[in-house]
């Protein structure tokens, strides 16, 4: 199992950037008033963000990062390592990490990477840079993570009410006194086809009947360059997996689950994400939601929830919390971190 | 575990059904608007109630409220 620690690695601070467009579900007329009621209540998206025409995930996180940067009083001469976690990067290649370390004003001399993770990304990226930062020498570094909806048809139930646009920034320091982060982190491809756009990679290159749209069931129109939700499949691992991820962590460094006073889950949807709450017997104070303000944020939900909901908690505070990320891949992950003020700045709209 | 107690469950979980209504061989898509929300919060209930998960499949294969909780029965057995 890839359960571990890295020490000596602080969060610094976090930043968000949504839009400033806002769609309310009450306005999605595409199903009916009942099934649009049901779909709410059961989901927890009343509203989400979305991007505007040219508007991508990277622009999101530019400002979330030149904001963190300012507050933190950075010198950015000394970041050496940035790294944009998204599933919807600016173009097929260059990787979008090369273009944000020379738009931000990085030095040559830091390190850029994408990763191509969405729903666990949070988690993923924090263990890669920590790794970096413990056993590289590196002493600043900044996770960019974030996703962006075009790439759900506005005519597939299943997937456009679910989806808000947010890009985040997470500035990491070398810190020779901070407790260790642990880490669980899990990954099953098996899976894959549960969350896919099947088509616009190399395996199935774009051809005229990538665009052709088709119907998968009643609300459920889309073509293969939009995002495919298989909603069992999503929910039959989410129930499975992510309980016992936590659990091991837990039990693998002997921490009670009553000492953590913050879980923070990937934001997939009311009921997935209430069903693991449930599982894990935690109190609903606990457990912190931003979905219904700003839907389900692929990679960027679990520092917009901290935004959004804990921002005056980590300012001030220390804290021990547990974050989770869960989904497409399949991948999912959780790590434990112990936290203390934090510079967070309020949410910022573009 | 009688279906008695999981056609209560369902009640409780479902708010738009009328108690009394829902028996053995009702046929769950006709009784209540059966969609996958709705399927997705009959697993919810069924794992959160039973610690069984329902997957796709069981719902494809099933027509009455009898036949889903049958499966469950088998499932929870093993």
């Amino acid at each position: 199992m890839a359960l571990f620690s890295i020490p000596h690695t602080r969060i610094a601070g976090i930043s968000t950037c949504v839009p400033k467009n806002i769609v309310a579900n009450k306005d999605y007329k595409w199903i009916s008033d009942k099934e649009r009621e049901l779909l709410i209540r059961k989901t927890g998206v009343v509203e989400k963000r979305v991007v505007t025409k040219g508007m991508t995930a990277s622009d999101l996180c530019y400002e979330a990062a030149k904001k963190l940067i300012e507050d933190l009083k950075w010198n950015k001469e000394e970041i050496e390592l940035v790294i944009f976690v998204s599933q919807s990067r600016d173009f097929l290649l260059p990787a979008t990490a090369c273009i944000l370390q020379d738009k931000l004003g990085l030095p040559k001399t830091c390190l850029a990477i994408d990763m191509n993770l969405g729903c666990s990304g949070y988690v993923y990226g924090l263990s890669f840079m920590a790794n970096y930062i413990a056993h590289c020498n590196i002493k600043k570094a900044l996770m960019l993570i974030g996703d962006v909806t075009p790439l759900a048809s506005y005519r597939d139930k299943t997937a456009y009410p679910l989806f808000g646009d947010a890009g985040a920034a997470t500035a990491l320091e070398y810190d020779e006194n901070a407790a260790p982060m642990h880490f669980n982190l899990q990954s099953d491809g098996s899976g894959y086809k549960a969350i896919i756009i099947p088509d616009g990679g190399m395996r199935n290159y774009p051809t005229k009947k990538s665009f052709e749209y088709k119907s998968y069931g009643k609300g459920i129109i889309r073509n293969k360059l939009q995002i495919a939700l298989d909603g069992f499949a999503i929910f039959n691992f989410s129930l499975r997996e992510v309980a016992p991820n936590i659990h091991a962590l837990l039990q693998h460094n002997n921490i009670p689950i009553d000492t953590i006073e913050y879980f923070l889950f990937h934001q997939a949807n009311l009921l997935i994400n209430e069903s693991v709450r449930k599982k894990l017997k935690l109190a609903p104070d606990k457990v912190p939601y931003s979905l219904n303000k700003f839907g389900n944020t692929s990679s960027a939900s679990i520092p917009t929830t901290i935004v959004s909901e804990l921002r005056q908690q980590v300012t001030s505070q220390k804290l021990n919390m547990l974050f989770c990320g869960f989904g497409v891949g399949l991948s999912w992950g959780s790590v434990y971190v112990e936290t203390e003020n934090i510079c967070c700045p309020e949410i910022i709209e573009l | 575990m009688n279906i008695e107690d999981f056609i209560l469950k369902i009640e409780n979980e479902f708010e738009d059904l009328t108690p009394g209504k829902l028996k053995p061989e009702s046929k769950f898509r006709d009784i209540f608007d059966w969609n996958s929300v709705n399927a997705l919060t009959m697993i919810a209930m069924v794992d959160s109630e039973y610690d069984v998960m329902l997957v796709a499949q069981d719902f494809q294969k099933s027509k009455t409220i009898q036949d889903l909780f049958n499966i469950i029965t088998s499932k929870a057995k093993k």
